[in-house]
């Protein structure tokens, strides 16, 4: 895991960027960059054109609200982008992320720059409730039809026999 | 929608009035799963999955539980193959721990996860073979099954979901000795299907020797297989050139595995990012060409192959030592951070992202499967084609909906 290409590349999108670019983590454990949520759909296309990251392995919601450090009233929506194309970034994942506010997650579809997030952004439509302006088709996926409680990932959302 | 399959559609349009209907939920011998299917005649217009039947809420679940009573439910996913689903978990775990586990351990993983994939390839084989008519090849496939399984059992004390991963290592190492009867019914077993009984020397109840028994067994059998069911009419007829997944569109959609790869893409995380005892091993990655439901069928025999290399290597080069860091207690804390970790399931690559927030629990437990991904390609490869394909294609996929749904 040496991940040389990768480090240049959040070299390059923190010159690109600036300002945009709210903080970046470059360690063993994992490698994010978080952006401001206007200029992700920017980022991706910089991404995907110049760079070569060809598809998107998954997407992850996470409720900040109860994380002691580093939470807040906020719903972070991580794209694990990968590449499958360019060999020197095999063995990379580098994790593109958004603070959304948890009253009002809006943030826009990547469904036109990475095909492959259809179904991930479906399942974190309805595990938390983030609406992803421009998806095809942004219906449940996996929850039962007759669901009515909140978006069982959630924080607020009390598990039946477990709270 | 691609122009291609637009054409592909114009071609066998009859014109005719077009009909939706619901192709299942069924449980076709791997969890219940829908299709919304529109058709045009016989032809596939329009094809939606309707994955969800068997969601069990895992990631939920996983944050009401310790880090150690996390293990047994997150096999649960894809039973047969408990090992690439519990592997990257411990990885994320040690990660964020910051710890490297003792080289016996890594080598034991490894064997234990090539033993589960041997096992899943061959379930997917016998399913696939059911589903187009050839129930031999199903027959035979689970007959194998269970000489893989007993090795998995002496080794974990499971058959399967063996709950053998902890983070630091695993939980117990292997036997000396194989159980007496055990040795008997495989001698058994050999002489029936090779028609010859195996040499005194090849054969014992040491348990080096016993599983390079079953290893060298298994290779032989798999010429067999190749004779019989992937050489024969009744597969090749229903397979080749039936949901073809061209080299670009498997980039564009994602996919992960077998699928993947047989489009042509050489992409393994045991190679690509290493971990456990596989920078130790040398094996190749099987690579299709044309990318149709064959190559996909053929990139997981060869895989088996491939296995079986993996183990016998690692059987003859596992050092001595420790097999774990130090024996857990039920609760233990893991320091605050975020950390995301893949390997390669049986089906593909899987991914977790952990956030932990220095608890005896997870704060957010974040599972991406393989079979998830396949979701676009089963769409895409669907669409266009006969209804009379489908079955093929989707197994041609190995897609397992309880993996997708969680």
């Amino acid at each position: 895991m040496t991940w040389e290409k990768l480090r240049k590349i959040i070299e390059n999108v923190k010159r690109m960027f600036k300002n945009d670019v709210e903080e970046v983590f470059l360690e063993k454990k994992i490698a994010k960059i978080i952006v401001k949520k206007e200029k992700l759909l920017e980022l991706a296309r910089y991404l995907r054109d110049i760079h070569q990251f060809d598809h998107v392995k998954g997407v992850t919601g996470v409720d900040l609200s109860r994380l002691k450090e580093g939470g807040g009233p906020y719903i972070e929506v991580i794209y694990h982008v990968g590449s499958l194309d360019d060999p020197e970034l095999n063995d990379s994942i580098l994790n593109v992320s958004v603070k959304l506010d948890i009253d009002n997650p809006v943030v826009t579809s990547l469904y036109s720059i990475w095909p492959s997030v259809e179904y991930h952004e479906r399942e974190v439509y309805e595990m938390l409730g983030v609406n992803f302006q421009g998806h095809p088709n942004l219906k449940r996926l996996l929850l039962p039809e007759y669901w009515m409680d909140l978006p069982p990932l959630r924080k607020d959302y009390k598990v039946p026999g477990r709270d | 929608m691609v122009l291609e399959e637009k054409k592909k559609i114009e071609v066998y349009d009859t014109g005719g009035p077009r009909l939706t209907f619901s192709y299942g939920p069924q449980h076709p011998g791997t969890g219940h799963f829908r299709m919304i299917v529109t058709v045009s005649g016989d032809t596939v217009v329009d094809l939606e999955p309707d994955p969800g039947f068997v969601h069990r809420g895992e990631e939920k679940m996983a944050e009401y539980k310790t880090w150690i009573t996390n293990i047994p439910h997150l096999e649960r996913p894809a039973i047969l193959d408990a090992a690439g689903m519990v592997i990257p978990y411990c990885l994320t775990v040690e990660k964020l721990i910051d710890v490297e586990i003792p080289e016996r351990a890594k080598y034991l993983r490894t064997i234990v996860a090539e033993l589960d994939r041997i096992a899943s390839h061959l379930y997917w084989f016998s399913l696939y073979g059911i589903f187009l008519g050839h129930s031999t090849m199903f027959l035979w496939c689970v007959n194998d099954r269970e000489y893989i399984l007993d090795l998995s059992q002496s080794i974990t004390g499971q058959r399967f979901t063996h709950a053998y991963y902890v983070p630091g290592g695993v939980r117990n190492d292997a036997p000396k000795h194989v159980p007496k009867n055990l040795v008997k019914e495989f001698k058994l077993y050999y002489s029936r299907m090779l028609g010859r009984e195996p040499r005194e020397d090849e054969l014992s109840e040491d348990f080096k020797k016993y599983i390079l028994a079953v290893v060298d067994f298994m290779d032989l059998r798999l010429d067999h297989y190749y004779q019989m069911f992937f050489n024969s009419e009744i597969f090749i007829e229903r397979t080749k050139n039936i949901g073809v997944l061209k080299r670009e569109d498997a980039i564009r959609l994602g996919v992960p595995g077998t699928t993947l790869r047989a489009s042509g893409v050489k992409y393994d995380t045991r190679v690509n990012d290493p971990y456990d005892a596989y920078p130790y091993l040398k094996f190749n990655i099987p690579v299709g060409t044309r990318g149709d439901c064959y190559d996909r069928a053929m990139v997981g025999f060869q895989e088996i192959r491939e296995s079986l290399k993996i183990i016998q290597q690692a059987v003859e080069q596992i050092p001595d030592g420790p097999i774990k860091l130090k024996q857990h207690p039920i609760v233990i804390r893991v320091p605050k951070g975020e950390a995301i970790a893949r390997a390669e399931a049986a089906r593909g690559e899987i991914l977790y992202y952990i956030v932990s927030d220095g608890t005896d629990k997870p704060y957010r437990l974040r599972m991406i499967t393989p079979s998830f991904r396949l979701l676009p390609a089963l769409k895409h490869l669907t669409i266009g084609s006969r209804i009379a394909d489908i079955p093929p294609i989707y197994w041609s996929l190995n897609y397992w909906p309880v993996e997708a749904d969680r």
